[in-house]
Protein backbone atom coordinates (compact mmCIF):
# COMPACT_ATOMS: atom_id res chain seq x y z
CA UNK A 1 0.00 0.00 0.00
CA UNK A 2 0.82 3.60 -0.86
CA UNK A 3 -0.03 6.81 -1.69
CA UNK A 4 0.49 6.64 -5.44
CA UNK A 5 -2.03 5.21 -8.52
CA UNK A 6 -2.70 1.92 -7.28
CA UNK A 7 -4.62 2.54 -4.14
CA UNK A 8 -7.77 0.85 -4.07
CA UNK A 9 -9.65 4.29 -3.96
CA UNK A 10 -12.67 3.09 -1.84
CA UNK A 11 -14.27 6.09 -0.02
CA UNK A 12 -15.62 7.71 -2.44
CA UNK A 13 -17.37 4.33 -4.27
CA UNK A 14 -18.60 3.86 -0.44
CA UNK A 15 -20.70 7.63 -0.96
CA UNK A 16 -22.05 6.34 -3.84
CA UNK A 17 -23.39 3.49 -2.45
CA UNK A 18 -25.07 4.73 0.92
CA UNK A 19 -28.49 4.76 0.39
CA UNK A 20 -28.21 8.34 2.53
CA UNK A 21 -26.81 10.02 -0.75
CA UNK A 22 -29.13 12.26 -1.99
CA UNK A 23 -30.35 10.28 -5.22
CA UNK A 24 -34.19 10.18 -5.28
CA UNK A 25 -34.19 6.12 -4.62
CA UNK A 26 -35.88 6.67 -1.55
CA UNK A 27 -39.39 7.19 -3.47
CA UNK A 28 -38.89 4.18 -5.94
CA UNK A 29 -39.78 0.47 -4.64
CA UNK A 30 -37.97 -1.28 -7.67
CA UNK A 31 -41.38 -2.83 -8.31
CA UNK A 32 -42.23 -4.22 -5.06
CA UNK A 33 -45.35 -1.93 -4.46
CA UNK A 34 -46.81 -3.05 -7.02
CA UNK A 35 -46.30 -7.15 -6.42
CA UNK A 36 -47.28 -6.03 -2.60
CA UNK A 37 -50.11 -4.66 -3.89
CA UNK A 38 -51.41 -7.96 -5.41
CA UNK A 39 -50.62 -10.07 -2.70
CA UNK A 40 -47.38 -11.35 -4.83
CA UNK A 41 -44.45 -10.58 -2.30
CA UNK A 42 -45.67 -11.17 1.45
CA UNK A 43 -42.43 -12.45 2.87
CA UNK A 44 -38.57 -12.05 3.23
CA UNK A 45 -38.72 -15.67 1.05
CA UNK A 46 -40.81 -13.96 -1.32
CA UNK A 47 -38.14 -11.11 -1.48
CA UNK A 48 -35.04 -13.33 -1.86
CA UNK A 49 -36.71 -15.29 -5.00
CA UNK A 50 -37.77 -11.60 -6.63
CA UNK A 51 -34.47 -10.12 -6.34
CA UNK A 52 -32.61 -13.76 -7.58
CA UNK A 53 -35.02 -13.13 -10.80
CA UNK A 54 -34.48 -9.55 -10.98
CA UNK A 55 -30.62 -9.37 -10.10
CA UNK A 56 -30.09 -11.96 -13.17
CA UNK A 57 -32.03 -10.24 -15.54
CA UNK A 58 -32.88 -6.41 -15.14
CA UNK A 59 -29.66 -6.50 -12.69
CA UNK A 60 -27.67 -7.86 -15.12
CA UNK A 61 -28.59 -5.02 -18.05
CA UNK A 62 -28.40 -2.52 -15.17
CA UNK A 63 -25.05 -3.40 -14.34
CA UNK A 64 -23.79 -3.91 -17.55
CA UNK A 65 -24.58 -0.21 -18.80
CA UNK A 66 -23.07 1.16 -15.34
CA UNK A 67 -20.04 -1.13 -16.17
CA UNK A 68 -20.05 0.14 -19.89
CA UNK A 69 -20.16 3.69 -18.63
CA UNK A 70 -17.63 3.66 -16.07
CA UNK A 71 -15.59 2.83 -18.83
CA UNK A 72 -16.09 5.09 -21.05
CA UNK A 73 -16.08 8.10 -18.65
CA UNK A 74 -12.60 6.59 -16.96
CA UNK A 75 -9.64 8.87 -17.55
CA UNK A 76 -7.07 7.97 -20.58
CA UNK A 77 -4.32 7.63 -17.82
CA UNK A 78 -6.33 5.63 -15.45
CA UNK A 79 -5.94 7.83 -12.48
CA UNK A 80 -8.15 10.79 -12.85
CA UNK A 81 -5.52 13.83 -12.41
CA UNK A 82 -6.05 17.13 -13.50
CA UNK A 83 -5.90 18.26 -16.98
CA UNK A 84 -6.29 14.68 -17.53
CA UNK A 85 -8.07 13.76 -21.03
CA UNK A 86 -11.49 11.71 -21.26
CA UNK A 87 -12.50 9.67 -24.26
CA UNK A 88 -16.08 10.09 -22.90
CA UNK A 89 -18.27 10.60 -25.74
CA UNK A 90 -21.10 9.04 -27.44
CA UNK A 91 -23.63 9.15 -24.76
CA UNK A 92 -26.49 9.25 -26.53
CA UNK A 93 -26.37 6.22 -28.13
CA UNK A 94 -25.75 3.70 -24.86
CA UNK A 95 -28.96 5.91 -23.32
CA UNK A 96 -30.98 4.69 -26.43
CA UNK A 97 -29.52 1.09 -26.02
CA UNK A 98 -31.11 1.54 -22.67
CA UNK A 99 -34.36 2.74 -23.80
CA UNK A 100 -34.38 -0.38 -26.21
CA UNK A 101 -34.38 -2.74 -23.15
CA UNK A 102 -36.70 -0.97 -21.03
CA UNK A 103 -40.09 -1.68 -23.00
CA UNK A 104 -42.27 -0.11 -20.08
CA UNK A 105 -42.31 3.73 -20.17
CA UNK A 106 -42.87 4.07 -17.14
CA UNK A 107 -39.91 2.30 -16.00
CA UNK A 108 -37.95 4.30 -18.34
CA UNK A 109 -39.07 7.36 -16.53
CA UNK A 110 -38.41 6.15 -12.96
CA UNK A 111 -34.82 5.24 -14.68
CA UNK A 112 -33.99 9.13 -15.99
CA UNK A 113 -35.91 10.51 -12.95
CA UNK A 114 -33.64 8.45 -10.51
CA UNK A 115 -30.71 9.39 -13.24
CA UNK A 116 -31.06 12.77 -13.50
CA UNK A 117 -31.08 13.11 -9.39
CA UNK A 118 -28.10 11.25 -9.32
CA UNK A 119 -26.75 13.31 -11.83
CA UNK A 120 -27.56 16.62 -9.88
CA UNK A 121 -25.59 15.00 -6.77
CA UNK A 122 -22.79 13.75 -8.28
CA UNK A 123 -22.36 16.68 -10.62
CA UNK A 124 -22.05 18.23 -6.98
CA UNK A 125 -19.85 16.44 -5.76
CA UNK A 126 -17.40 16.24 -8.38
CA UNK A 127 -17.41 19.53 -10.29
CA UNK A 128 -14.70 19.33 -12.16
CA UNK A 129 -15.01 15.75 -13.62
CA UNK A 130 -16.23 15.89 -17.25
CA UNK A 131 -17.91 13.45 -18.35
CA UNK A 132 -20.57 14.02 -15.62
CA UNK A 133 -20.89 17.30 -17.16
CA UNK A 134 -20.92 15.67 -20.76
CA UNK A 135 -23.60 13.20 -19.78
CA UNK A 136 -25.31 16.07 -18.25
CA UNK A 137 -25.90 17.30 -21.73
CA UNK A 138 -28.07 14.54 -22.37
CA UNK A 139 -31.37 16.35 -20.32
CA UNK A 140 -31.96 13.18 -18.14
CA UNK A 141 -29.83 10.23 -18.77
CA UNK A 142 -30.87 7.09 -17.72
CA UNK A 143 -29.51 5.77 -13.93
CA UNK A 144 -27.14 2.94 -14.49
CA UNK A 145 -25.33 5.58 -17.05
CA UNK A 146 -24.78 7.80 -14.11
CA UNK A 147 -23.69 5.20 -11.88
CA UNK A 148 -21.26 4.12 -14.51
CA UNK A 149 -19.98 7.92 -15.19
CA UNK A 150 -19.91 8.70 -10.71
CA UNK A 151 -18.27 5.61 -9.99
CA UNK A 152 -15.74 6.67 -12.85
CA UNK A 153 -15.28 10.12 -11.04
CA UNK A 154 -15.44 8.64 -7.45
CA UNK A 155 -12.30 6.45 -9.04
CA UNK A 156 -13.71 2.68 -8.84
CA UNK A 157 -13.40 0.52 -11.91
CA UNK A 158 -16.10 -0.81 -13.84
CA UNK A 159 -16.82 -4.26 -12.01
CA UNK A 160 -17.00 -1.93 -8.95
CA UNK A 161 -19.88 0.15 -10.97
CA UNK A 162 -21.70 -3.11 -11.94
CA UNK A 163 -21.28 -3.74 -8.17
CA UNK A 164 -23.16 -0.51 -7.13
CA UNK A 165 -26.10 -0.64 -9.57
CA UNK A 166 -27.17 -4.34 -8.16
CA UNK A 167 -26.71 -2.98 -4.90
CA UNK A 168 -29.48 -0.20 -5.69
CA UNK A 169 -31.16 -2.56 -7.22
CA UNK A 170 -31.28 -4.73 -3.86
CA UNK A 171 -31.25 -2.60 -1.43
CA UNK A 172 -33.85 -0.51 -3.05
CA UNK A 173 -36.43 -3.27 -2.86
CA UNK A 174 -35.71 -4.30 0.14
CA UNK A 175 -35.97 -1.04 1.88
CA UNK A 176 -39.10 -0.74 0.23
CA UNK A 177 -40.33 -4.43 1.16
CA UNK A 178 -39.75 -3.55 5.05
CA UNK A 179 -41.64 0.05 4.59
CA UNK A 180 -44.39 -1.55 3.02
CA UNK A 181 -45.15 -4.86 4.88
CA UNK A 182 -43.55 -4.80 8.03
CA UNK A 183 -41.12 -6.67 7.12
CA UNK A 184 -38.18 -7.93 9.92
CA UNK A 185 -35.57 -5.26 8.39
CA UNK A 186 -32.34 -7.89 10.06
CA UNK A 187 -34.47 -10.41 8.08
CA UNK A 188 -34.14 -8.19 4.32
CA UNK A 189 -30.75 -7.59 5.14
CA UNK A 190 -29.58 -11.51 5.59
CA UNK A 191 -31.77 -11.62 2.07
CA UNK A 192 -29.48 -9.29 0.55
CA UNK A 193 -26.49 -10.49 2.04
CA UNK A 194 -27.32 -14.18 1.14
CA UNK A 195 -27.50 -12.83 -2.64
CA UNK A 196 -24.37 -11.03 -2.66
CA UNK A 197 -22.43 -14.29 -3.98
CA UNK A 198 -25.15 -13.95 -7.52
CA UNK A 199 -24.53 -10.23 -7.43
CA UNK A 200 -20.65 -10.49 -7.34
CA UNK A 201 -20.84 -13.10 -10.20
CA UNK A 202 -23.73 -10.92 -11.97
CA UNK A 203 -21.69 -7.53 -12.13
CA UNK A 204 -18.41 -9.72 -13.22
CA UNK A 205 -20.36 -11.07 -16.07
CA UNK A 206 -21.71 -7.24 -16.52
CA UNK A 207 -18.22 -6.47 -16.93
CA UNK A 208 -16.76 -8.51 -19.16
CA UNK A 209 -19.43 -7.74 -21.32
CA UNK A 210 -19.05 -3.70 -21.49
CA UNK A 211 -15.56 -4.53 -21.85
CA UNK A 212 -16.62 -6.28 -25.15
CA UNK A 213 -19.40 -4.00 -25.96
CA UNK A 214 -16.88 -0.73 -25.06
CA UNK A 215 -13.86 -2.13 -27.19
CA UNK A 216 -16.24 -2.23 -29.84
CA UNK A 217 -18.06 0.87 -29.51
CA UNK A 218 -21.37 -1.18 -29.90
CA UNK A 219 -23.99 -0.68 -27.04
CA UNK A 220 -26.10 -3.39 -28.69
CA UNK A 221 -23.06 -5.88 -27.59
CA UNK A 222 -24.77 -5.64 -23.99
CA UNK A 223 -26.97 -8.10 -22.46
CA UNK A 224 -30.63 -7.47 -22.80
CA UNK A 225 -32.44 -9.72 -20.24
CA UNK A 226 -35.75 -9.10 -18.60
CA UNK A 227 -38.11 -10.01 -16.36
CA UNK A 228 -41.68 -9.29 -17.93
CA UNK A 229 -43.91 -9.33 -15.13
CA UNK A 230 -42.09 -6.38 -13.11
CA UNK A 231 -42.43 -4.48 -16.62
CA UNK A 232 -45.73 -5.48 -17.02
CA UNK A 233 -46.75 -4.49 -13.29
CA UNK A 234 -44.84 -1.14 -13.73
CA UNK A 235 -47.69 0.41 -16.23
CA UNK A 236 -50.31 -0.95 -14.34
CA UNK A 237 -48.55 0.71 -10.76
CA UNK A 238 -47.82 3.90 -13.06
CA UNK A 239 -52.14 3.99 -13.18
CA UNK A 240 -53.14 3.54 -9.75
CA UNK A 241 -54.57 5.88 -7.35
CA UNK A 242 -53.18 4.93 -4.44
CA UNK A 243 -49.36 4.27 -4.39
CA UNK A 244 -46.67 5.01 -1.97
CA UNK A 245 -43.66 4.75 -4.93
CA UNK A 246 -43.16 6.59 -8.18
CA UNK A 247 -42.49 2.52 -9.33
CA UNK B 1 -46.48 40.24 12.89
CA UNK B 2 -43.08 41.92 13.64
CA UNK B 3 -40.28 40.72 11.72
CA UNK B 4 -37.59 42.22 13.37
CA UNK B 5 -35.18 38.62 13.08
CA UNK B 6 -34.73 39.15 10.14
CA UNK B 7 -31.44 40.65 9.79
CA UNK B 8 -29.96 37.60 11.96
CA UNK B 9 -31.58 35.32 9.03
CA UNK B 10 -28.48 34.18 7.22
CA UNK B 11 -30.76 33.64 3.95
CA UNK B 12 -31.69 37.46 3.81
CA UNK B 13 -30.28 39.53 1.06
CA UNK B 14 -28.61 36.26 -0.42
CA UNK B 15 -30.93 35.45 -3.35
CA UNK B 16 -30.66 37.15 -6.91
CA UNK B 17 -32.47 40.52 -6.66
CA UNK B 18 -35.53 40.93 -9.17
CA UNK B 19 -39.39 40.67 -9.15
CA UNK B 20 -39.44 37.18 -10.96
CA UNK B 21 -36.47 34.75 -9.31
CA UNK B 22 -39.55 32.53 -7.54
CA UNK B 23 -39.74 32.69 -3.54
CA UNK B 24 -39.51 29.40 -2.15
CA UNK B 25 -41.70 28.62 0.98
CA UNK B 26 -41.91 25.22 2.13
CA UNK B 27 -45.18 24.30 4.37
CA UNK B 28 -44.60 21.55 6.62
CA UNK B 29 -46.30 20.04 10.39
CA UNK B 30 -48.12 17.03 11.23
CA UNK B 31 -51.40 15.19 9.47
CA UNK B 32 -54.45 17.47 9.61
CA UNK B 33 -53.56 20.50 10.78
CA UNK B 34 -53.89 22.81 7.78
CA UNK B 35 -51.02 22.35 5.70
CA UNK B 36 -53.07 21.89 2.01
CA UNK B 37 -56.02 24.41 3.22
CA UNK B 38 -53.16 26.86 4.04
CA UNK B 39 -51.51 26.37 0.64
CA UNK B 40 -55.57 26.79 -0.70
CA UNK B 41 -55.60 29.71 0.82
CA UNK B 42 -52.30 31.26 -0.27
CA UNK B 43 -53.16 30.59 -3.56
CA UNK B 44 -56.31 32.54 -3.64
CA UNK B 45 -55.27 35.31 -1.85
CA UNK B 46 -51.36 35.93 -4.07
CA UNK B 47 -52.46 34.55 -7.34
CA UNK B 48 -53.48 37.79 -8.44
CA UNK B 49 -50.37 39.72 -7.68
CA UNK B 50 -47.62 36.85 -7.95
CA UNK B 51 -47.20 34.09 -10.51
CA UNK B 52 -47.62 30.78 -7.99
CA UNK B 53 -46.82 27.36 -8.22
CA UNK B 54 -47.24 24.64 -5.99
CA UNK B 55 -45.67 21.14 -5.33
CA UNK B 56 -47.48 18.75 -2.77
CA UNK B 57 -45.41 15.53 -1.06
CA UNK B 58 -48.70 13.37 -0.69
CA UNK B 59 -48.02 10.15 1.48
CA UNK B 60 -50.74 8.48 -0.77
CA UNK B 61 -51.90 9.82 -4.12
CA UNK B 62 -52.07 13.02 -5.29
CA UNK B 63 -55.26 14.11 -2.64
CA UNK B 64 -53.72 17.09 -1.88
CA UNK B 65 -52.94 17.93 -5.84
CA UNK B 66 -56.80 17.12 -6.54
CA UNK B 67 -57.64 19.13 -3.42
CA UNK B 68 -55.54 22.28 -5.44
CA UNK B 69 -56.94 21.48 -8.62
CA UNK B 70 -60.81 20.59 -7.70
CA UNK B 71 -60.85 23.67 -5.84
CA UNK B 72 -59.17 25.48 -8.66
CA UNK B 73 -56.79 27.63 -6.73
CA UNK B 74 -54.55 27.61 -9.45
CA UNK B 75 -54.68 26.16 -13.19
CA UNK B 76 -53.67 22.26 -13.28
CA UNK B 77 -50.53 22.64 -14.76
CA UNK B 78 -49.36 25.06 -11.95
CA UNK B 79 -49.31 22.07 -9.44
CA UNK B 80 -46.97 18.86 -8.96
CA UNK B 81 -47.48 15.98 -6.94
CA UNK B 82 -44.45 14.09 -6.00
CA UNK B 83 -44.60 10.41 -4.51
CA UNK B 84 -42.70 9.97 -0.95
CA UNK B 85 -42.04 6.27 -0.49
CA UNK B 86 -43.65 6.52 2.76
CA UNK B 87 -40.53 9.03 3.68
CA UNK B 88 -42.43 12.23 3.60
CA UNK B 89 -39.91 13.95 6.01
CA UNK B 90 -36.38 12.42 3.38
CA UNK B 91 -38.38 14.03 0.25
CA UNK B 92 -38.10 17.57 2.13
CA UNK B 93 -34.58 16.86 3.83
CA UNK B 94 -32.32 14.12 3.51
CA UNK B 95 -33.11 13.74 -0.04
CA UNK B 96 -34.42 16.16 -1.87
CA UNK B 97 -33.61 15.43 -5.50
CA UNK B 98 -37.20 14.55 -6.49
CA UNK B 99 -38.76 17.65 -5.15
CA UNK B 100 -36.04 19.92 -6.52
CA UNK B 101 -36.96 18.53 -9.91
CA UNK B 102 -40.55 19.33 -9.40
CA UNK B 103 -39.59 22.52 -8.58
CA UNK B 104 -37.40 22.96 -11.70
CA UNK B 105 -39.49 22.10 -14.18
CA UNK B 106 -42.50 24.35 -12.90
CA UNK B 107 -39.80 27.19 -12.89
CA UNK B 108 -39.00 26.25 -16.66
CA UNK B 109 -42.80 26.44 -17.58
CA UNK B 110 -43.74 29.10 -15.73
CA UNK B 111 -41.06 31.37 -14.09
CA UNK B 112 -42.81 31.61 -10.46
CA UNK B 113 -42.54 34.37 -8.57
CA UNK B 114 -43.59 32.17 -5.45
CA UNK B 115 -43.10 28.90 -5.29
CA UNK B 116 -45.42 26.81 -2.31
CA UNK B 117 -43.65 23.25 -1.31
CA UNK B 118 -46.34 21.50 0.53
CA UNK B 119 -44.87 18.97 2.51
CA UNK B 120 -46.64 15.27 3.40
CA UNK B 121 -48.37 15.25 7.30
CA UNK B 122 -45.48 13.61 9.22
CA UNK B 123 -44.46 14.49 12.94
CA UNK B 124 -42.69 17.28 14.98
CA UNK B 125 -39.71 16.58 13.75
CA UNK B 126 -39.78 16.93 10.24
CA UNK B 127 -38.42 20.22 8.75
CA UNK B 128 -37.39 21.45 5.17
CA UNK B 129 -33.58 21.25 4.34
CA UNK B 130 -32.70 25.26 3.01
CA UNK B 131 -31.03 23.48 -0.43
CA UNK B 132 -35.01 22.95 -1.36
CA UNK B 133 -36.65 26.42 0.05
CA UNK B 134 -35.77 29.88 1.41
CA UNK B 135 -38.21 29.89 3.88
CA UNK B 136 -40.67 27.49 5.81
CA UNK B 137 -43.85 27.75 7.92
CA UNK B 138 -44.91 25.29 10.02
CA UNK B 139 -48.36 24.68 11.21
CA UNK B 140 -49.99 22.93 13.85
CA UNK B 141 -53.44 23.04 15.32
CA UNK B 142 -55.02 23.41 18.76
CA UNK B 143 -56.69 19.98 18.59
CA UNK B 144 -53.23 18.72 18.76
CA UNK B 145 -52.91 19.52 22.31
CA UNK B 146 -51.83 22.83 23.72
CA UNK B 147 -48.89 21.23 25.00
CA UNK B 148 -47.37 21.03 20.99
CA UNK B 149 -45.36 24.71 21.63
CA UNK B 150 -43.77 23.64 24.92
CA UNK B 151 -42.77 19.66 23.83
CA UNK B 152 -40.93 22.19 20.90
CA UNK B 153 -39.05 20.20 18.13
CA UNK B 154 -37.10 21.89 14.97
CA UNK B 155 -40.65 22.65 12.90
CA UNK B 156 -42.24 24.51 16.26
CA UNK B 157 -38.53 25.93 17.53
CA UNK B 158 -36.85 26.69 13.95
CA UNK B 159 -39.49 27.47 11.18
CA UNK B 160 -39.97 30.81 9.85
CA UNK B 161 -42.97 30.99 11.04
CA UNK B 162 -45.17 29.19 13.15
CA UNK B 163 -48.92 28.80 12.23
CA UNK B 164 -50.97 27.43 15.21
CA UNK B 165 -53.98 26.60 13.16
CA UNK B 166 -57.89 25.60 14.62
CA UNK B 167 -58.22 28.32 17.71
CA UNK B 168 -61.81 28.11 16.81
CA UNK B 169 -61.98 24.84 17.99
CA UNK B 170 -59.73 25.83 21.19
CA UNK B 171 -62.65 25.88 23.86
CA UNK B 172 -63.99 22.58 22.35
CA UNK B 173 -60.77 20.74 23.19
CA UNK B 174 -59.71 22.36 25.88
CA UNK B 175 -56.86 24.15 24.78
CA UNK B 176 -55.11 27.04 26.38
CA UNK B 177 -54.25 29.48 23.65
CA UNK B 178 -52.53 32.11 26.17
CA UNK B 179 -50.49 28.72 26.81
CA UNK B 180 -49.72 27.72 24.01
CA UNK B 181 -48.50 31.40 22.70
CA UNK B 182 -46.25 31.77 26.01
CA UNK B 183 -44.69 28.67 25.50
CA UNK B 184 -44.02 28.91 21.50
CA UNK B 185 -42.84 33.06 22.34
CA UNK B 186 -40.32 30.76 25.16
CA UNK B 187 -38.48 28.09 22.31
CA UNK B 188 -39.26 30.20 19.32
CA UNK B 189 -36.21 33.09 19.55
CA UNK B 190 -38.15 35.87 17.99
CA UNK B 191 -39.31 34.12 15.44
CA UNK B 192 -42.67 34.74 14.61
CA UNK B 193 -45.69 32.75 15.59
CA UNK B 194 -49.34 33.62 14.16
CA UNK B 195 -52.64 31.99 15.80
CA UNK B 196 -55.10 31.48 12.59
CA UNK B 197 -58.41 29.80 11.95
CA UNK B 198 -58.41 28.52 8.26
CA UNK B 199 -62.48 27.85 8.61
CA UNK B 200 -63.62 31.44 10.00
CA UNK B 201 -60.89 33.37 8.46
CA UNK B 202 -59.87 31.49 4.75
CA UNK B 203 -57.94 34.61 3.99
CA UNK B 204 -55.78 34.21 6.90
CA UNK B 205 -54.45 38.10 6.38
CA UNK B 206 -51.57 37.76 9.12
CA UNK B 207 -49.86 34.98 7.22
CA UNK B 208 -50.29 36.54 3.37
CA UNK B 209 -48.85 39.70 5.08
CA UNK B 210 -45.83 37.60 6.32
CA UNK B 211 -45.32 36.05 3.22
CA UNK B 212 -45.23 39.21 1.35
CA UNK B 213 -42.68 41.07 3.97
CA UNK B 214 -40.82 37.78 3.89
CA UNK B 215 -40.62 37.64 0.03
CA UNK B 216 -39.80 41.75 0.25
CA UNK B 217 -36.76 41.39 2.54
CA UNK B 218 -35.53 37.80 0.74
CA UNK B 219 -35.48 39.61 -3.12
CA UNK B 220 -34.65 43.19 -2.20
Amino acid sequence: MGWGGSVVRLAGLLLLADSRLPAGGHGHSGGVEALVDRGLLTSTDDLALFLDARLRTAGLVAASFAAAASLIAAPVSGIGRQGDQYHSRGWARWDAALDARTPSAALREASRAQGAALLRTSGRAWPAYPPLRELAALGRPHQPLVFGAAAAAAGADPEQAAALALHHLAGGAASAAVRLLGLDPLGAAAVQASLAPLADRVAAQASEAAALAVAAADPDLLPSAATPLPEILAELHHTSEVTLFAS
Amino acid sequence: MHLDNVSHDHFAGTLPAGPRRGFRIGIGGPVGGGKTALVAALCAQLRDELSVVVVTNDIYTEEDADFLRRHAVLPDDRIRAVRTGCCPHTAIRDDITANLAAVEELIEAHDPELVLVESGGDNLTATFSYGLIDAQIFVVDVAGGDKVPRKGGPGVIRSDLLVINKVDLAPLVGADLEVMRADAERVRDGRPTLFTSLRERPDVPDVVRWVRERRAVLVG
